[in-house]
């Protein structure tokens, strides 16, 4: 441990309604990040957000990262699964962050509208400077085998939605 | 070893596993649940408690049996667990006891937001604080080296942010921890020692000397290069420096990155040389600690210079722009946080009629605490009291005591099965001993689970930890046992009348009564059909086992 700036850090937050994945989405963004050799830190509130209150879940990833939760307007992605949290959380951003908002897939294009979590996380994915490999990595050992080929499906939706998007909605890529 | 992304309780779970302890116990708290279950799971043997109180001392027992022991729990569990504690830093322990508190700064599941680091320095206990959850598990491997060197229980805080965070660690990244290494971990054996362990007043004078002469040797281990993992100064910039610790540290050092930093690890005893030669060579030290100014009143009474935070900041947890605005010594009001969409019981939780019952007929409803503590919010409002484990009862009695007979008779104590077991029984006890003239009601909500901190088990469902069957507690006969008059099982969701006119009767009757309100947690419901079913096929195969061991003549 050294006193040394901790470099660039980027900052996702993710957000949703209890119930919703979004746990489980930012276990396995941060996983991709750990695999892609990175530093990385993941904050969240347990316990009363199983009672289908709002949660949010803070991955950080960069060469060394020290406050596990991303400070308030200095996300650069917000990546929202419920249409409910987007306004409540979008102070969240910086100037020029991404928001990843649920109305980027939509509605039937998913098999099972469970997966939006992995869904998003794929259009996150065009953004990152993570190598896809990981990402897959991460999905696989995150879900049983049956439910492989479903969230596979889920993140090429995401990717090509995001991927598609207008540039109004895309808004600007940081950095 | 390999790079692991872990929660600061898992990696307490790991390095519990990797240090041989022998035995973890504890009661569900959030944050601090998942450290035995995550112990089990590893195949340490975890198992729970009914209350904090319990685990400390069988934890104890164990430690005076020279083994290593891990206690866990909540913040507030501490308190429950404090009469224990304060003694067993009399007796110490042969083998290493490490008390888990988990506190929850800023309340995200929690009745308050009291800050632990008050009960090292009440109790005169080492207390360890780490960061991270790589110092999570290199701290408690230190934890047990300290507990063994010192023989004195040691005391592990940990905050919500740690508990839950996940960050990488690399177990065994200094060589220190005895995986595999079993052979060195301590055997269990006991040897008496009256003079240390029985706390009659002509033990306890000189066991509290020797507890003080202890602290006085790790205070003063604590300021040397052997305990550098713990505190040390980080050099930088002369003109700021941080005095921090736990989670904190890590807000500060990204808020302020080239400051210079005294990090504290061993937040009692402080480090006071160290911090006092720390302020002499900066020209400005703040102190950046969460909740109460502990360390920075420590400091002050120790005739050191630093700056603490302003008021404001002594609510509610820090974080970067928390720090930077403690550094800017910024007092303006602060933004409001985004509001998002609060708990609530779930869609399809049995226990909706009973609120919508209570409501009906205008109960006075003593609370306590659970998912049911939710009844307080809309649509139901029917909560009136909730304080602390197992106080409804006490406070529903105290209610009917002293209101008008009328206003009386509307009071119902409402109590979840686990909280129940936790330290509810002796408020039964009580109401059976003084009995209110208008006689009280005690609706226990039995969803079969602990279902707040995730559907853990307790003595009341019958199974252990991981789910093997045990002994199983029986609410309707412990409260028969106590001698309450009129003790009622009824599920209220496949009967909703029924649970309303028996409300009613219990309320209009001037008796002791209990009301026993059963239908499992619908989302442990189909977990808790297949442990049951588990085992079922256990008891049977042991039953089979039993006849088949038994002598000729008995099976006859």
């Amino acid at each position: 441990m050294s006193a040394l700036p901790a470099g660039k850090v980027t900052n996702v937050v993710l957000a949703g309604l209890g119930g919703q994945g979004v746990i489980k989405a930012s276990d396995i963004l941060a996983d991709a990040a750990l695999r892609a050799g990175l530093d990385v830190k993941k904050a969240e509130v347990h316990g009363m957000s199983q009672r289908g209150g709002s949660v949010t879940s803070d991955v950080r990833f960069g060469e060394r990262v020290l406050s596990p939760m991303v400070p308030h307007g200095e996300a650069d992605f917000l990546v929202v699964l419920a249409p409910s949290e987007v306004e409540v959380n979008r102070d969240l951003l910086r100037p020029g962050g991404v928001l990843i908002a649920p109305d980027l897939v939509p509605e039937g294009e998913l098999a099972n509208q469970r997966s939006l979590n992995v869904a998003l996380l794929g259009a996150l994915c065009t953004y990152l400077d993570l190598p896809q490999d990981a990402f897959l990595a991460a999905m696989k050992a995150a879900f049983p085998e049956k439910l492989h080929a479903v969230n596979e499906q889920a993140f090429e939706l995401g990717r090509t939605l995001a991927a598609g998007a207008e540039p109004t909605r895309r808004l600007r890529s940081p950095q | 070893m390999e790079r692991q992304l872990l929660s600061g309780d898992e990696a307490v779970a790991l390095a519990a596993l990797h240090s041989g302890v022998a035995l973890g116990t504890g009661y569900p708290g959030t944050p601090s649940t998942e450290i035995l279950e995550n112990f089990s799971e590893l195949g340490g043997r975890a198992q729970w408690a009914p209350n904090e109180k319990v685990a400390l001392e069988v934890g104890l027992g164990a430690a005076f049996a020279n083994a290593r022991t891990l206690v866990t729990m909540k913040h507030v569990g501490l308190n429950v667990a404090a009469d224990p504690l304060f003694t067993a830093a009399y007796t110490g322990v042969s083998g290493a006891l490490i008390v888990v508190t988990a506190d929850d700064p800023g309340m995200s599941s929690s009745q308050n937001e009291q800050d632990n680091r008050r009960y090292a320095i009440a109790a005169g206990l080492p207390m360890l604080e780490p960061s991270d959850s790589q110092e999570a598990y290199d701290f408690f491997l230190t934890a047990i080296e300290m507990s063994e060197r010192w023989h004195l229980p040691v005391l592990f805080r940990m905050t919500t942010r740690v508990c839950h965070s996940k960050s990488v660690v690399v177990p065994e990244s200094d060589g220190r921890a005895a995986a595999g290494a079993a052979a060195s971990f301590p055997v269990p054996h006991f040897e008496h020692d009256m003079a240390g362990r029985v706390m009659i007043p002509a033990h306890a004078r000189p066991a509290h000397r020797r507890l003080r002469a202890k602290l006085a040797e790790i205070a003063g281990w604590a300021e040397s290069p052997e305990a550098a993992q713990l505190n040390r100064v980080v050099p930088g910039d002369p003109e700021l420096g941080i005095v921090a610790s736990g989670i904190s540290f890590m807000h500060a050092l990204e808020a302020a990155p080239n400051a210079s930093f005294l990090r504290i690890g061993l937040v009692n005893p402080l480090p006071l040389n160290l911090a006092r030669a720390f302020a002499a060579s900066v020209a400005r030290t703040v102190v950046i600690e969460e909740g109460d100014p502990v360390i920075a009143d420590a400091l002050r009474a120790a005739g050191i210079s630093v700056e603490s935070k302003a008021e404001m900041y002594r609510f509610g947890e820090l974080d970067v722009r928390r720090v930077r605005r403690i550094l800017a010594r910024d007092e303006s009001p602060e933004p409001a946080p985004a509001r998002g969409k609060p708990p609530e019981l779930c869609p399809a939780c049995p226990y909706h009629t009973v609120y919508a019952t209570l409501k009906k007929h205008d109960c006075i409803v003593a609370g306590d605490i659970g998912c049911y503590t939710l009844g307080v919010l809309p649509p139901y409002q029917a909560m009136d009291t909730c304080v602390a484990m197992g106080a409804s009862i006490g406070v529903g009695l105290g209610l009917r005591h002293v209101l008008p007979p009328a206003e009386a008779r509307r009071v119902v104590s409402i109590i979840g099965d686990s909280t129940f077991v936790h330290s509810g029984i002796s408020g039964l006890v009580e109401m059976s001993y003084n009995p209110p003239a208008t006689g009280h009601v005690v609706i226990v909500l039995d969803n079969g689970t602990t279902a707040m901190t995730g559907q853990q088990e307790h003595p009341g469902t019958g199974r252990t930890l991981d789910h093997g069957p045990t002994g199983k507690l029986s609410i309707e006969d412990v409260a028969s046992a106590v001698g309450i008059g009129s003790v009622t099982v009824i599920d209220p969701y496949a009967d909703p009348d029924g649970f309303e006119r028996l409300l009613v009767e219990r309320l209009a009757a001037s008796e002791l009564s209990v009301i026993v309100a059963r239908r499992p947690c619908i989302l442990a419901a189909a977990d808790i059909r297949k442990w049951e079913r588990q085992a079922a096929e256990f008891r049977a195969a042991a039953a089979e086992q039993a006849l088949f061991d038994a002598p000729a003549e008995e099976q006859a």
